[in-house]
């Protein structure tokens, strides 16, 4: 049993695991933090941005002015921004047989995975992970599409320039595994391998693996895996949260004895009580509304959006901002606040109640119906005549460096009154201002992750008491940033065993049994022990390590007496067996055939008859062991005697 | 009051080595007949009821199933583990209060997410007409029904949910109406498929129902259509379209009694597509109160819909009608063509009788039945072509109106059925809800094709049926992986092997192990079983030749065999050892000694038939 890690980053995982001859991923997680070093695209011609020159070093030898641009004390990327991708060299990707996907999140690598490798297996996630990722994927790609550059810049990627380049360049890791993103098309193609899977449910791969989802409580359709067979028990956890938001609550019992449990997706932010966050993003909000300012929040157009939208709907009759209207942009606004209503299955008891009575689960519907909140599905054609300032515009993407929210950087970053209120956790916000400085705009930093923190993550391991935990290395020592905090890591006995990229884990696993299914005609032989013969029906056999992904059935195993093996089955034998084969004979039937065949009974003789040389060899053999001692007699038996 | 079918499953399981069975019951309605479902299933001592329903043609205490079956007095909760409702239909959920609340249950009531939203609104909905207008006593009150739903637990499609160590459940999609399931019940290997109603082929707002090859030991499946093959839908579609056309093209109005939720819907989309591809002006209106909600409803889980529905919902919900129109009462007597569907659907009370009694009169208007109607009702006497009808106040109606009966009910078909078990693949069959001499015919139909048994139990009638349920092993991987090594790389699936193990039973469990192990593990010696044999020969060669002679003869007949001739002058084929001897008197007659273990019977005796017979003459002796 074999862990292989593919992604080092903590929160957005790419694992394979090797168990019992299959081949699972465990979410592939697409690390997007490498935009940051990208110029952004702007929606409309900037003339601030065109206007950059470009970069060579100091002594003049390197000259990359096409490719990198200085603005602001820093270099970037001129360029499609670019992803860093799970690592693909370290197995044959082609040998994948399923995808476990635990969230929305850990799903935007998918088409790099699935797409031109050679990938045939099946991958497996719950609905609303499924249309919500499809949303994601699908803005992604329109953002880069509808922003379309030729240039593609290679030359800074060559070890020995990247070397010789400044600031956090020089330091940017794996580039030349970085890629532009991926087509529609292909998008397409990697999610018409998705099967859908509901909670609980018991998924049989190959018969020798049994996988099951179990809510997570962090989004929607957010899952946590139990993968099993009858003896061995791994969990994976994946982006879970103990807090109640939309989602269905968590589901830890099920987690309990798990010889390993691989442990992901915690808090990006554990300082950070999402709470007050919350509180602080709606007072900032209303403070800038009042001054007559601008509030714009960069975010992704599913998740932790519902949330504010939820809170500012209380939020806002209080606060007196009933008139303010609030905007949210994007190619799938629309989808998104359609899809969250129709998903009750997947949430939290309280919304659930809602549907019955019939009401939307969301408050957002009552807003997008009172006109209090309009969506769009970018700047250009309604939104431009329609809009009116101050407001509040919910627009992604949160890297700052593409969609629509450059577009609003460049129009109120030149103006103090305005307002950024970063609420996702998943980039730096100094980072992904660099490129607007100098700004005038205040900048409101609320990263809210509901995600597990150290605490709460401590107290589930102690209620569920896996045998062996394996995490990223990140979680094993305490934040660079906070080396002091002991208590921002995790600390257990036996030691969680870290891993980084590339990494591959043996896991302490000692498999001693196999399950296998006995039929019925066994009976015969339940004596308390019994020495039988064993019929191995591979007819039935799937995966007892040799063979595999036939059937879905578990191995079957026909025992059957050792008479019948001999061909000394009896007439009632062959009656039931032709009977079972769909021939209906009775016994004289079958005892004419085969006296018509030349077959007929008859008993054989017991013991052989006895010559003169027989009894004289016998006489000779007694007197020999006459004096033999009685253990001795212990270990003899004789096959001509009819009784020893 | 009325018996109800009951299904006893009782299987053996553990260590039971015997094959087991599994019963049923068929409690009321299930059985040979159409009108109320209710099922008890027995399964490794687990008691399941499926479904609950009422009896829509009976005022008294018939239309509830006969409850003292399971027991005479007390409450039903230590009888039954689990109550399982497919759907919302009352003839399948209207006995559920009656049952938690006046009979007395406590355990859960397992049914999906929007039959748990839509099917009190029904049983509430019904209870007004039964109580408050037809003014009985003896019935369940409002409280009732809120304390009952408050035990059910909601289930959803595919989960596995483990009502406790043993039981477990899943839902399966069964199309026919909004959250309809079918549900598998599993206890150790043994399992049931219950279908509900189901349908099998997507309409314009279902989609088709759906299981995995889930070899249940039953199949028990409703045969409301058994021996009908419908015509295409699309036909029955088309007709229905032509006569609403006609009718409103001579300005004549058309009345569609429905029921809220199901069809309803689907003759809505129907209709609001059909004008807006015809440019149609004729206003459709739809009657307030419940609907409105219904269609509500139909958005918010619109994940049960069809897949059609499903994609285009962002864009454009089907639920959204844009040229059908709240009712009002005073509309009835506008002048003009018109379309109303109004509840209830069997015309015996409320909004769809008082439009009724309006337009009757004319020849020119039209009444479409879309579904089935209970004997007694306006409904089912119009529909038996009765023309004067008495009403209160011992005035007569005359129906000069036209009559049109058009089935839309969503049931599986005879091809249906056959589909479903071509799916699922189970080993027996049982039809229940249908009629006795349609089940007869499919009965025959599904032995022949499938050749499983198939039963058709009468109400109050209990099936057993025996089931075969294999029994689980644990196998130790050592063992396994030395037969692996015996057996080359990739086992050929074609041909069984023999393996060699012991089995333990032990506490409780069944263990397959090697059996060195066994012996260790249970303190015993091991005995060696040596056969011996000797056998004699007339060959007139010395010793030493005869063996040589042996061996030159075996390498010849046993091809694939390790034979070695080895230098203490004896012959092993195998582990099969060859010795020869002579007496001094008789140098010519030579002695064979064979010897083998018991493992080897096979060979050896196979090699001392060999050697009786002799040696071929003109051997060399090398």
């Amino acid at each position: 049993m074999k862990l292989y890690c593919l992604s080092g980053h903590p929160t957005l995982p790419c694992n394979v695991l090797k168990f019992k001859s299959t081949t699972i991923m465990l979410d592939c997680g697409l690390d997007t933090t490498s935009v940051l070093q990208f110029l952004p695209l702007p929606l409309v011609h900037s003339p601030r941005l065109s206007k950059l020159p470009g970069w060579v070093s100091k002594d003049g030898t390197i000259n990359l002015e096409k490719e990198l641009k200085e603005c602001a004390g820093r270099v970037f990327v001129d360029s499609q921004p670019e992803f860093c991708l799970p690592e693909k060299e370290l197995l044959d990707l082609s040998t994948i047989d399923v995808i476990l996907i635990s969230n929305y999140h850990c799903m935007m690598a998918l088409p790099y995975i699935t797409e031109h490798t050679g990938f045939t297996g099946t991958v497996y996630a719950t609905e609303p992970t499924l249309q919500i990722g499809r949303l994601l994927m699908e803005e992604l790609v329109n953002f880069m599409e509808r922003v379309p550059k030729a240039q593609s810049a290679t030359c800074w990627k060559y070890k020995e320039i990247q070397r010789l380049l400044p600031g956090p360049l020089k330091d940017a890791v794996e580039v030349s595994t970085w890629k532009r993103c991926y087509s529609m098309q292909d998008v397409n193609s990697a999610l018409s391998k998705v099967q859908l899977v509901g909670y609980s449910q018991k998924v049989e791969l190959f018969g020798a693996v049994q996988v099951t989802p179990l809510s997570s409580g962090y989004s929607l359709g957010s899952s946590n895996w139990i993968i099993q067979s009858h003896y061995e028990k791994v969990s994976y956890v994946s982006g879970s949260s103990l807090l109640t938001t939309h989602p269905q609550p968590m589901d830890q019992s099920s987690l309990k004895n798990s010889d390993v449990l691989i442990l992901t997706g915690l808090t990006q932010m554990p300082t950070a009580n999402p709470d007050g966050m919350l509180g602080d993003f709606c007072s900032n909000l209303a403070m800038t509304i009042r001054a007559g300012g601008n509030v714009l929040v960069p975010c992704y157009s599913s998740g932790v959006i519902y949330d504010l939208l939820e809170c500012l709907y209380q939020f806002i009759e209080n606060a007196n901002l009933g008139s303010t209207p609030f905007y949210f942009i994007s190619p799938v606004a629309n989808s998104s606040l359609e899809f969250s209503q129709i998903f009750a299955e997947w949430l939290c008891h309280n919304k659930q109640s809602k549907v019955y009575l019939p009401e939307p689960p969301f408050p957002h519907a009552e807003l997008i119906q009172t006109n209090k909140l309009k969506h769009y599905p970018s700047i250009h054609g309604d939104f431009s005549s329609e809009f009116r300032q101050p407001c509040v515009v919910f627009t992604g993407h949160p890297s700052l460096r593409f969609g629509d929210v450059v577009h609003f950087m460049e129009l109120w970053g030149k103006s103090s009154l305005n307002t950024i209120i970063f609420t996702e956790p998943d980039f730096s916000y100094l980072d992904a201002l660099a490129p607007y400085q100098p700004l005038a705009m205040k900048c409101v930093y609320c990263p809210i992750d509901t995600r597990l923190n150290f605490h709460q993550v401590s107290k589930l391991l102690k209620e569920v008491q896996p045998l062996h935990v394996v995490c990223p290395e990140q979680y094993t020592q305490p934040p660079p940033a906070q080396s002091h905090r002991s208590d921002l890591m995790l600390e257990l006995q036996p030691p969680p065993m870290p891993y980084r990229r590339c990494s591959v884990l043996g896991l302490p696993f000692r498999r001693r049994w196999e399950r296998i299914q006995l039929l019925p005609e066994v009976g015969p032989v339940a004596t308390h022990l019994s020495d039988i013969s064993i019929l191995l029906s591979l007819v039935h056999h799937s995966a007892l390590q040799w063979g595999k992904k036939v059937f879905s059935q578990p191995p079957i195993v026909q025992v059957l007496p050792l008479k019948k093996m001999r061909g000394l089955a009896t007439l009632g034998d062959l009656v039931n067996d032709l009977q079972r084969a769909g021939t209906k004979v009775t016994k004289p039937t079958i005892s004419n055939t085969l006296r018509r065949q030349g077959l007929k009974s008859c008993s054989a003789r017991r013991v052989t008859l006895l010559k003169p040389v027989h009894v004289q060899a016998r006489l000779k053999f007694a007197r020999e062991h006459l004096d033999d001692p009685e253990e001795d007699w212990e270990n003899v038996i004789w096959s001509d005697e009819t009784k020893i | 009051m009325a018996r109800v079918p009951k299904v006893l499953l009782r299987g053996l399981l553990g260590l039971a080595v015997t094959p087991g069975a599994v019963t049923l019951d068929v409690l009321e309605g299930a059985g040979q007949d159409v009108g109320r479902s209710c099922i008890l299933v027995s399964i490794g001592g687990k008691n399941i009821m499926l479904d609950c329903g009422m009896h829509m043609g009976f005022n008294d205490d018939r239309r509830f199933p006969d409850f003292s079956y399971i027991t005479q007095q007390g409450r039903l909760t230590e009888f039954l583990d689990c109550v399982i409702i497919s759907h919302f239909h009352l003839d399948h959920c209207g006995a559920l209060p009656y049952m938690s609340e006046m009979v007395g249950y406590d355990g859960p009531i397992y049914m999906t997410h929007p039959t748990k939203a839509i099917c009190p609104i029904l049983l509430e909905d019904f209870r007004k007409i039964t109580v408050d207008k037809k003014g009985e006593t003896n019935f369940f009150t409002s409280q009732m029904i809120k304390d009952c739903m408050k035990k059910v637990v909601p289930l959803n499609l595919h989960q596995t949910v483990q009502v406790d160590d043993e039981l477990e459940i899943k839902a399966y999609y069964a199309g026919h109406v909004l959250g309809a399931a079918m549900v598998q019940i599993k206890v150790g290997s043994e399992s049931v498929v219950y279908t509900g109603d189901y349908n099998m082929t997507p309409d314009r707002h279902l989609g088709a129902a759906w299981i995995d090859k889930c070899r249940p030991d039953i199949l028990i499946s409703e045969s409301t259509y058994a021996t009908t093959i419908r015509d295409s839908k699309r036909c029955r579609e088309r007709d229905f379209l032509k006569k609403v056309h006609e009718t409103v093209e001579r300005g004549g109005k058309v009345l569609i009694p429905v029921f809220a939720l199901g069809r309803a819907q689907e003759l809505c989309i129907l209709l609001e597509t059909f004008w807006e591809r015809m440019n149609m002006k004729a206003p459709i209106y739809f009657s307030t109160g419940l609907t409105e909600k219904a269609n509500h409803y139909y958005k918010l889980f619109i994940t049960w819909t069809n897949q059609k529905i499903r994609k285009t919902f962002v864009q454009r919900n089907m639920f959204e009608f844009k040229h059908i129109k709240a009712f009002d009462r005073s509309y009835a007597d506008n002048p003009g063509p018109m379309v109303v569907f109004a509840t209830p659907g069997m015309l015996h009370a409320g909004q769809s009788l008082q439009i009724f009694k309006k337009w009757a009169g004319n020849e020119k208007n039209m009444i479409i039945m879309p579904g089935y109607c209970v004997q007694g009702t306006i409904g089912h006497k119009i529909l038996n072509g009765q023309k004067k009808l008495e009403m209160e106040n011992r005035q007569t109606l005359e129906v000069k109106l036209q009559v049109e009966y058009m089935s839309f009910s969503a049931h599986a078909d005879a091809k249906g059925i056959m589909q479903l078990i071509r799916m699922a693949e189970p080993r027996n069959m049982l039809l229940v809800h249908g009629e006795a001499k349609k089940m007869e015919f499919l009965k025959d139909k599904i032995e022949q094709e499938f050749t499983i048994n198939c039963f058709m139990p009468a109400n109050g009638e209990t099936t057993t049926v025996i089931t075969n349920p294999s029994v689980p092993v644990d196998i130790s991987l050592n063992l396994l992986k030395r037969e692996m090594a015996l057996g080359g790389p990739l086992p050929d699936p074609k041909k069984p092997r023999t393996m060699h193990g012991t089995l333990i039973m032990k506490d409780n469990s069944l263990r397959l192990v090697t059996p060195e192990q066994a012996l260790k593990e249970l303190g015993l010696n091991e005995h060696q079983l040596r056969f011996t044999c000797r056998v004699q020969l007339q060959d007139p060669h010395s010793d030493p030749d005869t063996l040589s002679r042996i061996y030159t003869h075996l390498k010849s007949v046993l091809k694939g065999y390790t034979i070695q001739h080895l230098p203490d002058g004896t012959v092993m084929v195998e582990s099969i050892v060859i010795k020869v001897s002579s007496s001094a008197e008789e140098p010519n007659t030579k002695v064979l000694l064979l010897s083998w273990s018991y493992q080897d019977e096979d060979l050896g005796s196979f090699l001392s038939t060999l050697l009786k017979k002799g040696l071929p003459s003109g051997l060399s002796s090398m």
